[in-house]
């Protein structure tokens, strides 16, 4: 055979190679292309005012510097804060991954490593509860949010430590899964030496056994954080359309409600939204992707 | 090593408080309010029985969304799959940008489905209809997303361009724990292309195949989000001899139900139904896909 080696993983489309993979080449490309172009039409249609877009919504910007118009108008805007809800939703997806990666890491750690009847319990009650959609506790979760934050005398609802709260409960279950499982492989040994050498228990966890599940926290972080920063109905159900606090999926609903079909402003709403996440995947694809298909075979 | 039953506790308590009382608590609740005439507004709160789920099966917008929305599904996990297991043998073939065609399939589904929405209601209202327009395209004319026929393949359609790069890389992830050897032995022995997907990968991948099909499965019966920014719900059709919105899913139904009419109580007992039905689906198909795992 002339061709080289195949790796792992690698499909040859003919012995011959050539022909089948020129069909392929330029099949993918294509695709590749349409994949593409709703972005390039955020781009392109971002760069121009209502009435260029009116005129068409394919060509060229007759000049890219009304990109920074737009982008200005929208953060100067009266009736939608933007900037608070960028600064907002920032803040509301990191703690909520810290939280959620430190609470669930000590839960799965306790889980794994004390065998009883009732961790096992524990640990089945969050794996089963995946399987409850969010429309099924959505309306009951704010009326109970509403009654706990009158009983202790701390509101809930439009509060960032009552939507990073919710987070924890939404986010743990499978975060602890997760973890759950890489924790199993880590090896008893190494916590049994500290023991001996004296470290308490606490100490033993945060010392030890905490960095070295840091493969693991990747696939959590990406997964929750992918999610928090994109998710729409639980801010919208906890924060409320016109509270304090407002997230980016929030911001941009409320801007496509307020500016009906002025395409300038939303579709440069919609790309300042997509600019944080695209940057990150840019920097971190490897760990982006690896994370998220970890995430759904296990 | 001594455990400390006190620390042990300590340790495992913020998770499952946090999950009482955001899950279980108003899960049990919920159940509960499914049963009663809860309006959202009433402080008094009365047991109802079944009323409510024997009442959403004689309104049209509740038997049109879930028969719209099982159709949704449907369309969505064929197309899906299709899309990604074909995108993914495409690059896992010897092609010279692979890295980049797999990121590229792959950034839609980092964004959310509120701003892709909001895009691919542009696209649909305006790019598509200025092309029908302009090249003479008949069907495009009309915007897919005004045309009760249409909207719920439009929505497929989004959905599958948001979703394939990720189930694409599933199947990647699949393909390449298959050793090259295997594939290379079944093509010394004469095995074309084509025989060599149907019998020797896709067989091999069959694992995958009851991820990718629960994922698509449960995503597309969950929609909301894209649902809500793309059409909202319109446009408007006749069904069952009352106007309707033609792209209310499910999700929306329920979350219309209790906010635009303040049918809480209704609102839930479709929850309810909702939550079932997602289950007993979800279940079935794992049930189902596990089996042919053991035959391939």
């Amino acid at each position: 055979m002339s061709t080289a080696e195949l790796r792992d993983g690698e499909v040859r489309f003919r012995e011959k190679r050539r022909p089948g993979l020129i069909v392929g080449e330029i099949l993918v490309m294509l695709l590749f292309v349409i994949f593409m172009l709703p972005f390039a039409l955020v781009v392109i249609n971002s760069a121009k005012t209502a009435k260029e877009i009116v005129l068409s919504a394919v060509s060229l910007p007759e000049s890219w510097s009304q990109i920074f118009v737009n982008i200005r108008a929208i953060f100067t805007d009266p009736t939608v804060d933007y900037t608070s809800a960028f600064v907002d939703s920032f803040v509301i997806t990191v703690i909520s991954l810290a939280v959620i990666v430190f609470f669930s890491a000590m839960c799965a750690w306790v889980l794994v490593r004390n065998k009883s009847r009732w961790s096992t319990f524990v640990f089945l009650a969050f794996v089963s509860a995946m399987v409850i959609p969010f429309q099924v506790v959505m309306f009951p979760l704010v009326r109970w949010f509403k009654i706990l934050g009158d009983a202790i005398g701390l509101p809930l609802l439009a509060t960032y430590h009552g939507i990073v709260f919710a987070y924890l409960g939404f986010g743990c279950s499978m975060s602890v899964f997760i973890l759950h499982g890489f924790i199993k492989g880590v090896p008893l040994e190494l916590e049994e030496a500290a023991t001996i050498d004296g470290c308490s228990q606490a100490r033993t966890f945060f010392e030890i056994v905490l960095p070295l599940l840091r493969p693991a926290f990747v696939t959590v972080l990406i997964l929750n954080g992918i999610w928090i920063w994109n998710d729409y109905l639980l801010p919208l159900l906890i924060l409320g359309s016109a509270g304090e606090v407002q997230t980016i999926p929030l911001a941009v609903t409320a801007f496509a409600g307020a500016y009906v079909k002025k395409w300038d402003l939303i579709l440069t709403s919609a790309l300042l939204a997509m600019i944080p996440i695209i940057v990150l995947f840019l920097f971190a694809q490897r760990y982006i992707i690896k994370g998220m298909v970890e995430g759904a075979i296990k | 090593m001594k455990r400390r039953a006190y620390l042990d506790f300590l340790f495992i308590f913020p998770c499952v408080f946090a999950f009482l009382m955001v899950i279980i608590v108003p899960f049990g609740i919920g159940i509960y309010y499914s049963l009663t005439d809860w309006n959202g507004v009433n402080p008094v709160i009365n047991f109802v029985g079944f009323k409510n789920f024997t009442g959403m099966f004689r309104e049209p917008q509740f038997v049109y969304s879930f028969l719209a929305t099982l159709g949704y599904t449907a369309i969505n996990v064929v197309l899906v799959n299709v899309v990604s297991f074909i995108l993914s043998l495409l690059v896992t073939g010897e092609l010279r940008l692979r890295n980049l065609y797999r990121a590229g399939f792959f950034v839609p589904n980092l964004i959310g489905g509120i701003v892709l929405g909001y895009i691919w209601q542009f696209v649909f209202n305006n790019v598509l209809v200025n092309m029908g327009a302009t090249l003479g395209i008949g069907f495009l004319q009309k915007s897919l997303i005004a045309d009760k026929n249409t909207v719920i393949w439009a929505m497929s359609l989004v959905n599958t361009w948001q979703y394939a790069g990720y189930i694409m890389m599933i199947y990647v992830a699949a393909i390449q724990s298959i050793p090259a050897s295997v594939l290379e032995a079944a093509s010394v022995d004469g095995a074309n292309y084509f025989v060599r997907i149907r019998r020797i990968l896709m067989p091999m991948v069959a694992n995958a195949f009851t991820i990718t099909l629960f994922l698509t499965l449960t995503n597309s019966f969950k929609q909301y989000d894209l649902n809500f920014a793309l059409t909202n719900g319109g446009p408007a059709m006749r069904f069952m001899g009352k106007a309707i919105r033609a792209s209310e899913l499910l999700a929306m139904d329920i979350y219309k139900t209790a906010n635009a009419a303040n049918r809480m109580a209704e609102a839930q007992a479709k929850a309810v139904v909702f939550f079932i039905v997602l289950v007993v689906f979800s279940v079935t198909q794992v049930y189902i896909n596990k089996r042919k795992e053991v035959e391939a």
